[in-house]
């Protein structure tokens, strides 16, 4: 079973400032990572590949130094992995990233599963996932809670519908975005990490894609633009209720109440 | 030889804290009655929440005149039963002296109130991308009781304990009067040391009532290698050895695989890796990313020429905290495991620690008793914990005497001390005294009497 996880290189600290000029994020300095919520895709499929046999990939798009998160995923036990990196695909949105990565995809290896994150701590937006699986015409589950079992063909996952947990039978191929925290991710090692050997690492670019419209791709191909991008607000306003337990239920109550919260 | 806490006594302390902090009675939680050490109880006669200087220094005019006991206390989380005001009296807690007063950038000195609590000083530095070097795990610990314990923690290693990050102290002296031992000075030659004296004398010389710390540039990277090898003699025998790679670790701590169990059922959350018998936990820290790596990288090869089956790079902060969390948690999850515990917190020297903990397993197998442990493996100083279980009463006491005696047996023969940081307070004592013998005891002793000649503050403590 050949199982494929999408990650993705986002910045280190989860304090990244945004030039007020520009609105864009001010990356030079600042460590990167890989996105916390790929870990959780990475543990699936090495537990996966333990149990059921296999090999575990890893893909990722971005500039040529994104090789360093792909190392870290051959360190933690995925086999090979690919970058797709081209001046073509920037400032790609979520749905020209998809079209980048299912192009990458066809051209990287046949997968049974590919596994993503629930989102990216930079993007947020949780939708390439369910994107690249539409290129691909394979099914999709989002907010894969666990894996049961694989049999026959299938897989067999309970997924959250946010009020209710639903469990589904999916023929492979497939992909799945699993949520957070559904395991520990395991270390990577520097055992491993030293020994990488250069050929593990595949790039890929524009020409080497089987689509070369470059309007498909990068700024041209996105359906959205960013007009801006900030930080959230931080709201650091406090109240402080003492008394009873009734008295500070009853002032809570009428602090949402008058603050027409409920 | 103490007086009785009357009417009188009470109406004063009243007038000096108000009303509404000073409890008698049933008024006092039970909790006052004892810190986190068990077997040792008693509630105060009277408890006063101080908030200044001053309140203390007039509550203590009157318990001096008047000869009665004072013991205080910040959040109660001792191990050794110093904050048990085992002669009765008024119980003093500092928890409302809890304010963070100055940070002076020109000497990177902060001054504070006993009451902060260790993790408050240790956000706020680093919200002032600077760091309190001393670590304890008890992060709810006040500062007041850091300093009267001389508490290490993790970052030993390279960065020292509480007593060299303390400038100067105000105090309040057991009748009252009010002084200030040190100065904010990097050099001091002038005469004995009272500040010393009065950091790790767990309240019974003078009760600290402001402090001016030191701190340092926050170093501006940092990680961890996670090393698992195939058993705990192969890991604490390569702790000596990282030394001798000349890099200096910030923390290096042991753990084994049945304290990691223990402490994923406790927080109900798995470790990043349970299939090796033991680990050892090492950080690094700098100011630059490639020395940071360098110094990684170095340890790593040298762990792996000594047989450590892989090492595990813990380096962004969500694994950091999968893995420091864990490490955190293990006191409370081996009490957890376990009916009732006692600790035995020795400090050996650092090339004999593998000796002592192999010492600690025979032990466990000669008494038939879980002995689990874990610590800081770089600074030799070994958290040991003898586990009830099941045993009945008897059979409790005579393990755990015979335990201690040997234990503490072997560490002095080994070079080591009686407390590497939680203090000698009710329940070390023995054990003090029999490893100093008697002129230093009667030192102590007779310092304590220069400091306290009626021994009104935290009497029954350390040395008397």
């Amino acid at each position: 079973m050949n199982i494929l996880v999408c990650v993705k290189q986002v910045p280190g600290s989860n304090n990244v400032e945004v030039d007020p000029a520009t609105g864009v994020l001010k990356r030079n300095g600042i460590q990167s990572k890989i996105n916390p919520y790929d870990l959780y895709g990475i543990e699936t499929a090495l537990c996966l590949a333990e149990q059921y046999g296999g090999n575990v990939d890893c893909i990722t798009m971005g500039p040529p130094q994104a090789k360093a998160v792909i190392n870290e995923t051959i360190a933690m036990g995925a086999s090979h992995g690919a970058v797709l990196s081209d001046r073509k695909f920037a400032g790609a949105d979520v749905l020209a990233t998809a079209y980048t990565l299912s192009q990458g995809i066809q051209k990287f290896g046949e997968y049974d599963l590919i596994i993503c994150g629930k989102q990216t701590t930079d993007g947020d937006t949780a939708q390439v996932g369910a994107e690249i699986s539409e290129y691909l015409s394979i099914p999709n589950v989002s907010n894969v809670l666990s894996i049961d079992e694989i049999k026959d063909g299938h897989i067999y996952v309970t997924a959250s519908l946010d009020d209710k947990n639903v469990k589904m039978r999916v023929s492979l191929p497939c992909l799945i975005s699993v949520d957070a925290d559904i395991n520990t991710p395991r270390l990577p090692s520097y055992k491993i990490k030293k020994n990488i050997s250069d050929n593990a690492v595949e790039f890929f670019s524009f020409n080497d894609f089987d689509d070369q419209d470059e309007k498909h791709y990068g700024l041209a191909g996105s359906a959205t633009q960013v007009e801006r991008i900030f930080p959230p607000e931080k709201n650091d306003n406090k109240y402080s209720i003492s008394g009873t337990s009734d008295e500070q239920a009853t002032a809570i109550f009428e602090l949402l109440r008058t603050k027409k919260m409920i | 030889m103490y007086n009785k806490i009357n009417e009188n006594d009470i109406k004063t302390l009243c007038g000096i804290v108000g009303e509404g902090d000073v409890l008698v009675g049933a008024a006092i939680n039970p909790d006052y009655s004892h810190d986190e050490l068990g077997g040792i109880e008693r509630m105060p006669d009277v408890l006063v929440r101080a908030t200044s200087t001053e309140q203390i220094s007039e509550i203590m005019k009157l318990a001096y005149e008047r000869s009665i006991p004072v013991t205080v206390r910040g959040s109660g989380t001792g191990l050794v039963g110093s904050a048990v005001p085992v002669e009765g009296g008024i119980l003093l807690e500092t928890t409302k002296m809890n304010k963070i007063i100055a940070l002076d950038r020109d000497t990177l000195t902060v001054t504070v109130q006993p009451g902060v609590l260790l993790m408050e000083l240790a956000a706020f530095a680093e919200e002032n991308d600077l760091l309190y070097p001393p670590d304890p795990g008890e992060k709810s610990a006040t500062i007041g009781g850091n300093i009267s314990t001389n508490a290490g923690g993790m970052r030993a290693v390279k960065y020292g304990v509480t007593r060299d990050y303390v400038r100067s102290l105000t105090v309040v002296m057991p009748n009252g009067e009010i002084l200030k031992l040190g100065a904010t000075v990097a050099k001091n030659s002038s005469g004995y040391s009272l500040k010393d004296l009065v950091i790790g004398s767990e309240g019974t010389l003078a009760i600290i009532t402001e402090a001016v710390l030191k701190l340092i540039p926050l170093p501006k990277f940092s990680v961890s290698l996670l090393v698992p090898f195939a058993d705990m003699k192969s890991a604490i025998e390569a702790v000596p050895k990282i030394f001798t790679s000349k890099v200096i670790p910030t923390a290096i701590e042991y753990m084994s695989r049945d304290t990691i169990l223990f402490s994923e059922s406790y927080l109900g959350k798995k470790f990043p890796d349970t299939k090796n018998d033991a680990y050892i936990l090492l950080t690094f820290d700098g100011n630059t990313e490639a020395q940071v790596e360098s110094d990684m990288s170095t340890v790593a090869e040298l762990c792996l020429s000594i047989g450590a089956l892989d090492a595990y790079i813990v380096d962004t902060d969500e694994r950091k905290k999968a893995v420091w969390s864990a490490r955190g948690a293990f006191l409370e999850a081996i009490k957890a495991s376990t009916t009732e515990m006692d600790e035995c917190d020795v400090v050996v020297p650092v090339n004999k620690i593998d000796e002592f903990i192999k010492f600690t397993h025979s032990l466990a197998k000669e008494l038939g008793v879980r002995i689990p442990s874990f610590g800081h493996a770089g600074d030799g100083n070994l958290h040991i914990y003898i586990c009830r279980d099941d045993l009945d009463d008897e059979a409790w006491e005579n393990v755990l005497n015979n335990a201690f005696d040997r234990m503490y047996d072997t560490a002095a023969k080994l070079g080591g001390l009686v407390s590497g940081e939680h203090g000698i307070g009710y329940a070390k004592k023995k054990y003090l005294k029999s490893q100093y013998g008697q002129t230093p005891i009667a030192l102590m002793m007779g310092i304590k009497k220069v400091f306290d000649e009626k021994n009104i503050l935290n009497p029954g403590k350390i040395c008397f």
